[in-house]
């Protein structure tokens, strides 16, 4: 027994002098200088090259998202690889910066001739464009491949614009459900094997930017296995598959055979293997990232805040750092179907009362968070005006006072009390939560923080107009990104009021305003791109002047390119994210 | 205990009455002795003493440093980088430094922290103590088949997979019921969980001790006399199991700490902002390269569940040496 308890008083000594040590060698000084990242990569081509070979090594802190199969998935990242194995009708031009948001046929000859006022789209695609197999791909393919999206019980992960836009015909099931030979000619016709025809329900003026989508890569019809088709999609793109591709541990992509360059712009191909790992822990990511066992971070979100200090701080990492906008906005959504956030002045108490800088900091601080939002479309979106109506950028430490005014006028001078949702998974929302607790008691607004599930976020919590009565939530964490890289790629699936969903699943969760109902099908047909702008900022400017939405931050990520990676660079349309296209790797 | 042969030394007559007055010592009385002479675990029973003076006390003390604990302190944190200055920001106002990001005080968040982890492991060990007699009490003395039925019941709360039921059940509890809500909600059924799946632990103590202990002579002779059967239960047996519901106890409580800090981590103990331990460690491993987050409130965890056990294990060799 006397030597349990001297073993016990030696484990508390050793304990507390290994504590202390630790601590004392962590010595973070309040430096005023700010940290010098590269940021070269955000706007221009770092180590240009055209060098073929080579093994890119591509890594992801999780497993896959969704699916590989180019109809079924909605990750940006995933996206972004798809553009190696699965091309499409038309595509983001694979260039720096502002230049990247540009869309350049693919597929197509060209894009997308537009008649009947935006109703029908024609493409014409190229003549010899073969898949992995060496069988020719031909417009048959690609309606095929836009109708199976149709069903989405089968397909369930991917976006539902070609279901809700093309003029289906009536009973029409999808080629699972029904005859894959099903004609479907009322909704896209195949006159010839190099013509494609859409016809809309309601005209588009954009339409160009939803054939971007990967659900226009050519699908076989005889060896899609619907569902399972994403554990080997057939290639058309530069790379293929060797093997199936597993979402928990990836895979590898190799060079594609009947892939013809010349056919193909776009598309450098420079590494001879794609090696994408899947699965691993996303700190470790980073540190491998750092020691150049890895090439690339798939998620392209930034580094994780355990690595934040290593790369700010260290000169050579600071050398390989981009600090990019993601176009992203991370806000949240103020529900005004919950007492008494119905009355437009409580829910402008609760944006005057919020500090702006504690939204930032609970993301990561300028570097990693990004900077205060003042307006819903952020600055990468054409239509973005610069705004501030509610003082957000000149007073980042919240106006309390001008908070209480507004409590006065909607009739609760004491505060009230509501809870605030945000998804359990994600520490960032978590932090803002409590950040909201925090600004908003100062006033007597008084916050339950409430975490749910990320994956019934939108389908039966926030996303549920019964569920957010019920429960009295008044404040949603969210985030949004646009579908595609204009106002109403951006604004058309969040502020639509129309698409609320009383079943739930839909990521507006409250914000009814006709006026942007209007202007949002206004915005569908206009034809010129200047008035589309005008009309996007005059949509933003009613959403916040209703303060349906606290804006939050204009997402900033800090990256870390890889140590041997060439012709690296962002790639705005690409969500912030590095071009997976067009790295190559330093031989 | 006094010593009669100083008062009466020469005459042996006296000497002999003296020893007479020797009285004898009740084990409770003889147990306290031997716990006086250890001194690792009054070391244990000191520092149970302070901490929970700092619970009590836990207003007074933070107005003295650092102030509220949920307070967030945005100037002293660089959001990217951390606390400014080292060991985590620590100063006179910030013994222990400050959290990344809110700068939020952690010493005053540990001191508040200690309030909810005490509650929730005394007031969950007085649930499982209580139940867990009863049922033992019964079992042991009536055996047979009320016995073989609570034994096996006893079986199954113990192969309960007790971690998966408290996840899940926090999920799907209403925010509001039995006119509570929030905090004061979470903390009752914490409490319920913890101590409600705990009771085996004591009660196949409980059970072992009694069915020994009605065998013996006092028992048989409480019964000759026409005692029913409640009396013996409670005046007779229950005084004589106090002594290990009290060891086991106390050895129960660090378990609970654990088991408090553990759903904590997971999310599912009390919700934000108030400090928990087991909550700082949650947000402390998202900032694992900024070690002096994590080094408090496991530092505080690890202290208490080493004095309760310390404690604990002197409780024990005291009221039985033989049980080593």
């Amino acid at each position: 027994m006397r030597t349990t308890r001297k073993r016990a008083a030696v484990a508390i000594i050793a304990a507390v002098v290994l504590g202390l040590t630790a601590c004392g060698s962590d010595n973070s000084k309040g430096d005023s200088s700010d940290p010098q990242l590269d940021n070269k990569g955000v706007d221009s081509v770092v180590n240009p090259s055209d060098a073929k070979g080579g093994t890119l090594k591509m890594a992801l802190g999780a497993t896959w998202g969704d699916s590989f199969d180019p109809g079924n998935t909605y990750y940006g990242y995933s996206f972004n690889l798809a553009r190696n194995y699965a091309r499409t009708l038309v595509m983001f031009k694979t260039a720096p910066g502002q230049e990247g948001v540009e869309l350049v046929p693919d597929m197509a000859t060209d894009l997308g001739k537009s008649s009947d006022g935006a109703r029908t789209w024609t493409y014409t695609i190229q003549k010899g464009l073969k898949y992995e197999d060496g069988k020719p791909i031909t417009s048959k393919d690609i309606a095929y491949a836009v109708s199976r999206t149709f069903d989405t019980a089968e397909l369930k992960n991917g976006p539902q614009f070609f279901v809700g836009l093309l003029n289906w015909p009536k009973g029409y099931k999808g080629p699972f459900k029904g005859p894959k030979d099903a004609d479907i000619s009322s909704a896209i016709e195949t006159p010839d094997d190099y013509t494609i025809v859409f016809h809309l329900k309601q005209p588009l003026a954009e339409f160009d930017y939803v054939v971007y989508l990967p659900q226009t890569a050519p699908v076989p019809a005889a060896a899609d296995t619907g569902a399972k088709y994403g554990i080997h999609p057939i290639s058309s793109g530069p790379y293929m598959w060797q093997g199936d591709v597993d979402i928990n541990r990836g895979g590898t992509l190799v060079r594609n055979p009947n892939w013809d360059a010349s056919t193909d712009p776009n598309r450098k191909a420079l590494p001879d293997q794609i090696d994408v790992k899947l699965g691993l822990q996303a700190n470790d990511v980073d540190n491998q990232i750092i020691a150049g066992d890895q090439d690339v971070d798939i998620a392209g979100s930034g580094v994780q805040p355990a690595a934040l200090p290593k790369v700010l701080q260290d000169k050579d990492l600071a050398a390989r750092a981009d600090n990019p906008n993601s176009g992203y906005l991370w806000m949240s959504q103020i529900i005004g179907t919950v007492k008494p956030l119905d009355n437009l002045e409580c829910r402008k108490a609760v944006m005057y009362a919020m500090s702006p800088s504690s939204y930032v900091n609970a993301y990561g601080g300028k570097f990693a968070g990004g900077d205060i939002a003042s307006t819903v479309l952020p600055p990468s979106i054409p239509g973005y005006k610069k705004s501030d109506i509610y003082g957000l950028v000149s007073h980042p430490d919240g106006q309390p006072d001008k908070a209480k005014e507004a409590l006065k006028k909607c009739g609760q001078p004491n505060g009230f009390e509501t809870t605030i949702g945000y998804r359990s998974s994600r520490d960032k929302e978590k932090a803002a939560a409590v950040a909201f607790q925090q600004s908003l008691g100062k006033v007597g607004i008084k916050l339950n923080v409430k975490p749910m599930a990320d994956d019934t976020y939108t389908a039966e919590n926030c996303g549920k107009p019964s569920y957010l009565v019920t429960h009295k939530v008044g404040l949603c964490v969210y985030g949004w990104a646009p579908d595609w890289q204009t106002g109403y790629g951006f604004l058309s699936g969040l502020v639509d009021s129309r698409k609320i969903n009383p079943a739930g699943g839909n990521s507006n969760f409250s914000i009814t305003i006709p006026e942007v109902d209007k202007l949002l099908d206004e915005l569908a047909v206009e034809p010129d791109a200047t008035k589309r702008e005008e009309i996007s900022t005059q949509i933003d400017q009613l959403v916040m002047e209703n303060a349906y939405i606290y804006p939050g931050v204009y997402a900033k990520g800090v990256l870390l390119r890889g140590k041997d990676v060439t012709n690296v660079f962002i790639n705005d349309a690409l969500n912030g994210q590095y071009d997976y296209t067009a790295m190559g790797k330093k031989q | 205990m006094d010593d009669p042969s100083a008062t009466h030394a020469a005459d042996p007559e006296a000497v002999l009455a003296g020893e007479k007055q020797i009285e004898g010592r009740s084990l409770t009385q003889i147990a306290w002795g031997r716990l006086r002479k250890d001194k690792i675990a009054l070391t244990g029973a000191v520092f149970i003493i302070f901490l929970v003076l700092v619970a009590i006390f836990a207003p007074l003390i933070v107005k003295i440093t650092g102030g509220d604990p949920n307070l967030y302190h945005a100037d002293l944190v660089d959001p990217a980088i951390g606390p400014y200055g080292s060991f985590g920001g620590m100063s006179w106002e910030h013994p222990m430094g400050v959290e990344p990001i809110t700068g939020r005080d952690i010493f005053s968040r540990v001191v508040y922290g200690a309030r909810i982890s005490l509650v929730i492991a005394l007031l969950a060990t007085l649930v499982s103590v209580v139940i867990g007699t009863t049922i033992g009490i019964v079992s042991g003395f009536f055996g047979g088949w009320v016995d073989a039925f609570l034994s096996r019941l006893m079986d199954m709360f113990l192969a309960f997979p007790l971690l998966v039921f408290a996840i899940a059940l926090s999920g799907v509890f209403p925010d509001e019921a039995f006119g509570l809500s929030g905090a004061p909600l979470k903390l009752t059924l914490l409490v319920f969980v913890i101590g409600f799946f705990n009771w085996p632990y004591i009660g196949r103590i409980v059970r072992g001790q009694t069915i020994s202990l009605r065998q013996r002579e006092y028992v048989e002779a409480a019964r000759s006399l026409g005692a029913k059967r409640p009396y013996i239960l409670f005046t007779e047996l229950l005084p004589n199991l106090m002594a290990p519901i009290l060891v086991y106890a106390t050895l129960i409580i660090p378990s609970n700490i654990l088991f408090e800090a553990a759903l904590s981590f997971l999310g599912v103990g009390v919700p934000p902002p108030t400090p928990t331990w087991g909550g700082m460690l949650t947000d402390a491993v998202v900032f694992y390269t900024l070690p002096h987050f994590m080094f408090w409130p496991g530092m505080a965890i690890f202290a208490t569940v080493l004095a309760f056990n310390l404690f604990g294990d002197g409780l024990r060799d005291a009221f039985d040496p033989r049980s080593r």
